[in-house]
């Protein structure tokens, strides 16, 4: 064959194009390699979400005082995504972090596995520090095992927000939404006469607060210790049979949380109360609803309830690189222990500490300008402290919507309390060891 | 310039070195990750205590498929998404190819791109645009409909009856263009004379789509339908973000690829997820070969 198939001109210039690709593609690779000559040889890699990532990054000039060899990198990303990638990570033991930042709720499902370092055992041996965390927080991150997963670092403790004008109006005591169930209704039905303005945003976050009272020491939330099904205990039939009330005299709204109609109600002067944890009041006066600024206090929880909302752990997992343990280790006990870091991060990023000497500090009596000047950080603080924890179990996420689901049965198309939780014990009870 | 004779590709080898990018990605991407389900299916692991965790079950995460409420009931949903996009793209797609074919020359181009663009818009994008037009209170939809209609707002999202239309009618929006753009292709294949013999004939124009138009587009329709059971039982992206990746109120919306999903990253439960994989995969081939059967006998009398 003697055609030529390109012709001159056009392989002079593919040869040029050529020539000036691979150097660069080259080059770039000599770059960093250049670069890490100069750079510290030890590099511990922090898996986060927002906004820990935030709070690491704040750490790291102090980090860089006690470790000045040694650099961080944050890998961040969304919630969701953040989680999804931690479940691949552990699963296939590739690209793991040093450090890995978790939600209370994923603590629960990791720490069934085997995959991340027990820090009651040596070298991390978190027993001797065992103490200075809130109580609930650290038993939430124990195993059936006895094993402690995670370091606690943030906690949501549960609260009730009151917007104090719509209570004026329709003369209502704030006692009185506190006191009891019946009374919070009670209390609910004559704000709705008055204002117009409904007492919850869904009839299911009173639902949540009610089945986590009551709870035997050891009992999980939806399973007990012995692996049984507990949804059909009296704690889940009141949960239900509140629910169903509220909604029947239409004292919630029917939003979904973090919809744009809930935010909307809030705005609008709508909701007249929120169950949820301490870190909504930032919530509502960043974002949500600044605009009510000053009309909001802060209560405990009806009927003497301390429920957690939330919180954040950092993790080590067993398949990272051994000769970085200790310094990661070091590193979360820079994030958790440290009283000043763990003050730092709730003034920066209202993160409630876990460590329960930062909550001894005099930025808890400072009045809070959402709450009317409230200091209600003193509140959380003591809700925080009376928190019973209760074992974790891998299928809480499923049961959570299984029991949601069976509510919405309950609540819209008139099911019988009875038989909706016989119908979530059943689809329970087949998952129970799986 | 001749390459040098030890760097030239010998014609007995060439073929396999042109041939080896697609097999070796179709190896790593495709095959790998099928072989890997088929091997999880039988298997129970903790996916966080890593790959060395997985313990033998034999057919016991089939045996939990099969009697799971949940996966029947996200296969009714999606039956029922299958049906209620794939029924009305095609009747709406042929009489709609015919019109554009017969009637719309002006613009052609234009109207056949505006039925085409939602197909090839991301479909995050649509799914994040229409779950604030489905809004309850402030969308677009309600308003709509209250202005012309004088309707209540209805809650779209929130309402287990109501998730299933939203779905479906982004599903049918999305598909309707591409459809069209088939039966266009068709309906060229078509030979004009036909139709001219059958108007010297007097045939009625309703007569000449029933008796010419239809048995032409045939092959076609074998086609497009196959295309649309497979896709409407893998039907995924829609109502995963429609209703923010749980499947929605009463889990609606919660198809089997989104059970598959939420089986393998909400719930921890990768045994499970292959099982139901391999379950889906058995139904989709068992509708594929009903459609072949279904269409056999009119496709050979061409």
């Amino acid at each position: 064959m003697n055609r030529r198939f390109l012709d001159r001109s056009r392989r002079r210039v593919l040869r040029a194009g050529l020539a000036g690709a691979l150097p660069a593609m080259l080059a770039a690779p000599g770059r960093s390699s250049a670069a890490s000559r100069s750079a510290p040889s030890v590099r511990l890699v922090v898996a986060a979400y927002p906004l820990l990532d935030a709070i690491v990054r704040e750490t790291l000039p102090r980090w860089r005082e006690l470790h000045p060899g040694v650099e961080v990198q944050i890998v961040s990303r969304q919630y969701a995504d953040h989680h999804t990638a931690m479940t691949t990570a552990l699963s296939t033991s590739v690209r793991l972090p040093d450090v890995m930042a978790l939600e209370a709720s994923y603590v629960g499902r990791f720490a069934h596995g085997r995959g991340l370092d027990d820090l009651l055992q040596p070298p991390f041996s978190a027993g001797a520090h065992r103490a200075q965390w809130v109580p609930y927080a650290v038993e939430q991150a124990i195993n059936r095992r006895g094993e402690l997963v995670a370091a606690p670092t943030d906690i949501g403790p549960g609260t009730l927000l009151v917007r104090t004008d719509l209570l004026q109006r329709a003369k209502v005591d704030e006692g009185e939404l506190t006191a009891n169930w019946t009374s919070f209704v009670a209390a609910g039905a004559r704000i709705k006469a008055a204002t117009g303005a409904s007492l919850v945003s869904n009839a299911q976050t009173v639902k949540d607060i009610v089945i986590r009272s009551g709870l035997q020491p050891g009992e999980g939330l939806y399973y007990g210790a012995d692996g049984q099904v507990r949804v059909q205990s009296e704690r889940f039939r009141l949960a239900f049979e509140l629910a169903r009330e509220v909604r029947r005299q239409r004292l919630d709204a029917r939003v979904n949380a973090w919809s744009n109609e809930w935010a909307e109600a809030f705005r609008r002067g709508a909701l007249a109360t929120e169950l949820s944890g301490a870190w909504m009041a930032g919530q509502l006066a960043n974002w949500v609803a600044p605009g009510t600024k000053g009309l909001w206090r802060a209560a405990p929880l009806p009927a003497s309830t301390y429920v957690g909302y939330g919180g954040s752990y950092y993790a080590i997992p067993r398949q990272s690189d051994p000769s970085r343990k200790a310094l990661a280790w070091d590193l979360i006990r820079l994030l958790t222990l440290d009283r000043q870091r763990q003050l730092e991060a709730f003034r920066t990023q209202d993160a409630f500490p876990a460590l329960q000497a930062a909550q001894d500090d005099p930025f808890f009596d400072e009045p809070l300008p959402f709450l009317g000047g409230q200091p209600a950080r003193r509140l959380w603080r003591d809700s925080a402290r009376r928190i019973v924890a209760r074992p974790p179990h891998k299928q809480d996420t499923f049961a959570d919507e299984v029991v949601g689901t069976e509510l919405d049965n309950v609540l819209d198309r008139g099911k019988s309390i009875e038989a909706a939780l016989a119908d979530a014990a059943r689809l329970l009870a087949r998952r129970a060891n799986r | 310039m001749r390459w040098p004779a030890r760097l030239r590709l010998s014609p007995r080898w060439a073929p396999y070195v042109f041939v080896s990018p697609f097999v070796v990605l179709f190896a790593v991407f495709g095959v790998f990750p099928l072989g890997f389900s088929l091997w999880l299916a039988f298997h129970s692991w903790e996916p966080t205590s890593g790959l060395d965790a997985m313990t033998f079950v034999g057919l016991g995460n089939f045996t939990f498929a099969l009697q799971d409420a949940w996966f029947w009931k996200s296969l009714g949903n999606t039956l029922w998404l299958a049906l209620a996009t794939g029924v009305p793209q095609h009747l709406v797609a042929i009489p709609l190819a015919v019109f554009i074919h017969t009637r719309v020359h002006l613009l052609r181009d234009a109207v056949v791109g505006a039925y085409f663009l939602p197909y090839i818009t991301s479909t995050v994008a649509i799914a994040i645009m229409f779950s604030s037009l489905f809004s309850t209170d402030y969308g677009l939809i309600n308003a709509g409909l209250g202005a012309a209609f004088g309707t209540t707002p209805i809650d779209w999202l929130g309402q287990p009856e109501n998730v299933k239309p939203a779905v479906a009618f982004i599903v049918f929006w999305r598909y309707l263009g591409f459809n069209v753009v088939l039966y266009l292709a068709a309906l060229q294949t078509i030979p004009k004379d036909l139709y001219e013999a059958a108007s010297l004939d007097g045939a009625s124009p309703w007569r000449q789509f029933l008796h010419i138009t239809l048995p032409g587009l045939m092959p076609m329709i074998y086609f497009g339908v196959t295309l649309s059971v497979i896709g409407g039982l893998q039907l995924f992206e829609e109502p995963f973000i429609l209703t923010g990746g749980k499947g929605g109120p009463d889990q609606a919306a919660m198809t089997a690829a989104v059970y598959l999903y939420r089986m393998a990253f909400d719930f921890n439960d990768f045994g499970g997820a292959s099982a139901m994989s391999w379950l889906l995969f058995a139904l989709v081939a068992a509708m594929t070969w009903a459609t072949n059967r279904a269409f056999r006998r009119r496709r050979s009398t061409r």
